[in-house]
């Protein structure tokens, strides 16, 4: 526990705060860096999500990107790309935005798979426009298991904008990176601290936020349904 | 290309140390996983604290675990043991809530129907719960296989001898041939790996085909919130 001791008053040393290397800056940094590759990934996955789940097409494309980004090491794609485009920030943003892709394109065509064939039948039959279905339909009805594919990404972007610093991209894993090259295991392990914390706090936020996109409606009768299985399928097999 | 073949015992001792490391991890993890989700599963108001834990465990980023398991468990810094501990727990994160939801996703008739013809609770779970979980706990087991194939290279940051040392040695001489070689059999091995758990779960489950279109609802369940 001793260690713990450490790093814990390498985290409460003034001297740790201010400047370029300062801890508040270095976290500005880390969620800088998150919320870019975040949004790049969203701009890109949540568009071709609701394209794969609002017409049923290429979804078999999809679970294949996603599965075959999943085995790629992010480790491996920051070398590749640190060694082609540079040491900087560029690199590691475009892994984090391959890295987040699979996530969000799954929870965004999930959620639109799961809201249930008959809803859309009766918007349509209602009169609704294609666009009127989709965005206020699908959409609201889709929103909890999108956010928890946008949950997920940010974690595994927070939690891997640890290795930017690896190639000079800034961010909380500096200290991890200074620590190990100058041996300083309390700098290390107090980085590490910060980055876990961070990811906790983060965890707490969407667990929070997720539920409170529910749709009132659906919150009161079919929450179920909502998570469970493909209606969709279920509906046309019927 | 000319690397890897002036390479190619290091690549192949290279191999096995990633065998090493992640074989052990993905075993443990679904060997400790079952008692635990089983638990959860059978003592209901352990559910929500259980679940709540492993998703908070899978939160913690690896290198920052791999960097804090020395002061907690005593270990040295670049000791392959953090990594295989690591990833350990990063399994059970994903895979206690995986058997739970798998043993959920088992029809309560069955259960009772086994109790009724006279299976006591243990030869239940093992000869009929258990087995039924089967689809639900392969498709976990083959995402903890894949995510734990591809963590055990970040271990190279801290020197710890895997794939992942083809990246940091790569980038570090400018070698692109070295990283792609670490890529390409990162994603191999998790392929390889993949083929062999859907190759052992038809030896074990040969009934799945006969059920498959009521089983796919629950697995494709198991696989989302897995992912999500």
């Amino acid at each position: 526990m001793n260690l713990f001791a450490d790093a814990i008053a390498w985290l409460l040393d003034p001297a740790h705060y201010g400047g370029s290397n300062g801890i508040e800056v270095r976290t500005v940094e880390h969620l800088w860096i998150s919320l870019v590759s975040l949004v790049i990934a969203a701009a890109i996955a949540i568009p071709a999500g609701f394209l794969i789940g609002h017409t049923g097409r290429g979804k078999g494309i999809a679970v294949l990107v996603s599965g075959g980004v999943r085995a790629l090491p992010t480790l491996g794609l920051i070398s590749i790309l640190g060694l082609t485009i540079g040491i900087g920030v560029g690199a590691p943003i475009i892994s984090f935005v391959v890295l987040a892709i699979p996530s969000i394109l799954a929870g965004a065509y999930a959620g639109f798979e799961a809201v249930d064939r008959r809803t859309i039948d009766a918007a349509r039959a209602s009169g609704m426009t294609e666009w009127q279905i989709v965005s206020r339909v699908e959409l609201p009805l889709g929103l909890p298991l999108l956010m928890g594919g946008i949950r997920s990404a940010t974690l595994q972007i927070i939690a891997t904008a640890t290795l930017a610093a690896y190639i000079s991209g800034g961010g909380l894993g500096s200290f991890i990176f200074l620590g190990l090259r100058t041996n300083d295991y309390s700098q290390m392990l107090a980085g590490s601290i910060l980055v876990i914390v961070l990811a906790i706090v983060f965890e707490g936020v969407f667990a929070v936020l997720q539920r409170l996109v529910v749709p009132a409606g659906v919150r009161a009768g079919q929450r179920k349904d909502v998570r469970s299985g493909s209606p969709r399928s279920r509906a046309a097999a019927a | 290309m000319n690397w890897v073949l002036n390479n190619l015992p290091l690549i192949g001792e290279r191999t096995l140390d990633h065998l090493a490391i992640a074989v052990p991890a993905i075993i443990a993890s679904f060997v400790l996983s079952v008692p635990i989700g089983w638990a959860a599963n059978r003592y209901r108001w352990s559910r929500g604290g259980v679940l709540a834990f492993s998703g908070l465990l899978y939160a913690i980023p690896s290198l920052p675990l791999f960097l804090a398991l020395p002061a907690i468990i005593g270990t040295g810094l670049r000791d392959p043991l953090n990594v295989v501990i690591g990833l350990t727990l990063y399994g059970m994160a994903l895979m206690v809530r995986a058997t739970a939801d798998a043993l959920a996703s088992v029809d309560s008739h069955v259960e009772q129907s086994a109790t009724a013809m006279g299976f006591s609770d243990w030869s239940r779970f093992w000869k009929v719960e258990l087995p039924l979980a089967g689809p639900v706990l392969l498709a976990g087991i083959r995402v903890v296989s894949v995510s734990t194939v591809s963590l055990t290279t970040v271990g190279a940051v801290l020197g710890i001898k895997s794939l992942g040392l083809f990246f940091t040695d790569g980038l570090q001489r400018n070698i692109p041939g070295e990283i792609y070689t670490g890529i390409v059999l990162t994603i191999l091995i998790a392929v390889v790996f993949d083929g062999l758990l859907v190759l052992a779960g038809r030896l074990l489950m040969p009934w799945r085909h006969a059920v498959a279109p009521k089983t796919s609802g629950a697995t494709a369940r198991a696989e989302r919130v897995v992912t999500t």
